[in-house]
């Protein structure tokens, strides 16, 4: 996540190199990557002589025509509104269990192995135990949202405490802290970074998960909007249309958890400057 | 156990060995040294002697195999804010600010006491217009003023330092050694300091302790009764550097 290249090779006391023209490329390139792409799509309509796949000009009138019927505000509202929901009970859940399990290292003998079994299982290999345990409702749609988050969560809180450095650890023993202090002013701070980039990794996760999960037990949001548009009429502007949304609210959703790696607080932890 | 007038610390037949794969490792044999209240006493030795291990063992990070640590007569069984371990600058907490750092093991204190007892180890470690930086910020000099700062702020008699500066460029080690030395004077604390650099040593204390390649066992102990600020270059100082150099065994020509 932070992977950067080498870039040209500046001396150690070199000052830093101007800032402002990278800012302006940060938002222009991919912008125009965009532009070039929708180009071309709309290109590859035109020649082909398409009747099923849309233009990009249907595709933002097919989002108009959500607007006007006033479904899309309440499509969005609702797959983010389950996403919080399972995400949420995820976190709450998740960090104390990872924390626990970094901490006691026999709890972690015993339940990591579970834990490491089910976490390769896709999410949407449990809609049929969702169905069965909650039948075709928005709880079962909420409980694969929070199985998805809940395991990166649990995994990554589990490796912060884990990885603490001996060094703080004793350093904390050492000014006398009890063991809650001890947790609350060194363990859980140090662990902060990694627990974050879980959270990052999880919200990711769910946001997939939320479009599946709606697929099959909810008669609304995105997800339902993908399936149903194919399934009445074979819509497949609001199709595209619904897939963009997705897209850009779940590139939101990165970029807002991404803000909080950049607190003073935490920001050692992701090497950036 | 009576307390002896003037001893600080006092190690006593102190022996260490680790039990790995079924091997017992010996690391530290049959130590004995008395370090006098408010002195500073270098604990030196190549890597792997045993050194760090014992500052443990003194800090009561660590068991001992057999013998005993005892400070100001009681026995050492775990560590204790009165007695402080600064390790290289990589201690410090990187979430906390300079004076969230600084002010770590005072949190106790009401916050106007706090906030004069942070203002003054920041001037003293001369961290002054830093207060709310964080450790990413500063080189790694700073840091490790910071750690001696937070170290010295919940006023402990005694500190321990594990090769303290190992990870600084030669010039800001320089430094370094005098800015300790300037601190202790001014603070009087009982300094024991572990290090495999000669110089270093010879530098700054009043007693050098040479350990023996492992297991760790006392070669020497070289009284440096030279006063501070002391002259590298003279004739009395290298007398006493070289006589280290030749007890390590190492001939003074490159």
């Amino acid at each position: 996540m932070n992977a950067k290249g080498p870039g040209p090779y500046r001396p150690a006391d070199a000052p830093p190199p101007e800032k402002k023209t990278h800012a302006v490329e940060a938002i222009l390139l991919p912008v125009l990557t965009a532009v070039v792409l929708v180009a071309l799509w709309h290109a590859a309509v035109r020649l082909s002589h398409t009747d099923v796949f849309p233009s990009p000009l249907a595709v933002a009138l097919g989002l108009g025509e959500l607007a006007r019927k006033g479904v899309l505000g309440i499509y969005v509202r609702d797959s983010l509104v389950r996403v919080a929901a399972g995400y949420l009970l995820a976190l709450v859940l998740g960090i104390p269990t990872g924390i626990a399990l970094g901490w006691y290292s026999g709890a972690a003998r015993a339940i990591n192995p579970v834990i490491q079994l089910l976490r390769p299982i896709s999410p949407l290999a449990w809609i049929p135990v969702a169905i069965v345990l909650f039948g075709v409702t928005n709880s079962a749609a909420i409980f694969l949202i929070f199985l998805a988050s809940f395991f990166p969560i649990v995994v990554a809180a589990m490796n912060g405490v884990r990885n603490v450095p001996s060094m703080f650890l004793h350093a904390g023993r050492n000014f006398g802290l009890s063991a809650p202090a001890l947790f609350s002013r060194v363990i859980f701070p140090a662990a902060l970074p990694r627990v974050l980039t879980g959270l990052r990794v999880a919200l990711g996760v769910a946001w997939l998960v939320v479009v599946a999960a709606e697929m099959i037990a909810v008669n609304s949001g995105l997800g339902y909007l993908v399936i149903d548009s194919r399934n009445a009429g074979k819509r497949y502007d609001l199709v595209i249309a619904a897939m963009l949304l997705i897209g850009l609210i779940g590139l939101a959703l990165n970029l807002l958890v991404g803000r909080i790696e950049r607190l003073r607080a935490v920001r050692w932890g992701f090497n950036v400057p | 156990m009576t307390p002896t007038t003037g001893v600080k610390v006092r190690i006593q037949g102190l022996s260490k060995a680790f039990h790995t794969n079924g091997h017992e490792i010996r690391v530290l044999e049959n130590i004995d040294l008395d370090v006098r209240d408010g002195e500073l006493v270098c604990i030196l030795g190549p890597s792997g002697c045993g050194k760090s291990t014992l500052l443990n063992i003194v800090g009561g990070f660590l068991p001992a195999s057999s013998g005993e640590v005892t400070i100001d007569g009681s026995p050492v069984s775990e560590p204790d804010p009165r007695r402080i371990f600064v390790f290289q600058e990589r201690g410090v907490f990187p979430w906390l600010t300079v004076e969230g750092n600084i002010g770590f093991g005072i949190s106790g204190l009401p916050p106007k006491q706090k906030a004069a007892r942070i203002a003054h180890y920041v001037r003293l470690v001369g961290l002054e217009g830093f207060e709310t930086a964080y450790p990413q910020e500063l080189s790694g000099g700073m840091k490790q003023r910071v750690e001696v700062a937070r170290a010295l702020a919940v006023n402990p008699d005694v500190l321990y330092l594990d090769e303290p500066f190992g990870a600084l460029d030669s010039i800001t080690r320089l430094i370094m050694r005098s800015e300790l030395l300037r601190i202790w004077e001014a603070e009087k604390k009982t300094i024991l300091f572990v290090t495999h650099d000669i110089e270093e040593s010879c530098q700054l204390a009043d007693r050098v302790v040479v350990l023996s390649a492992r297991p760790g066992s006392i070669r020497r102990v070289v009284d440096v009764d030279l006063p501070h600020p002391r002259d590298l270059s003279s004739p009395r100082y290298l007398a006493l550097r070289d006589s280290i150099l030749e007890e390590i065994g190492l001939a003074h020509r490159i």
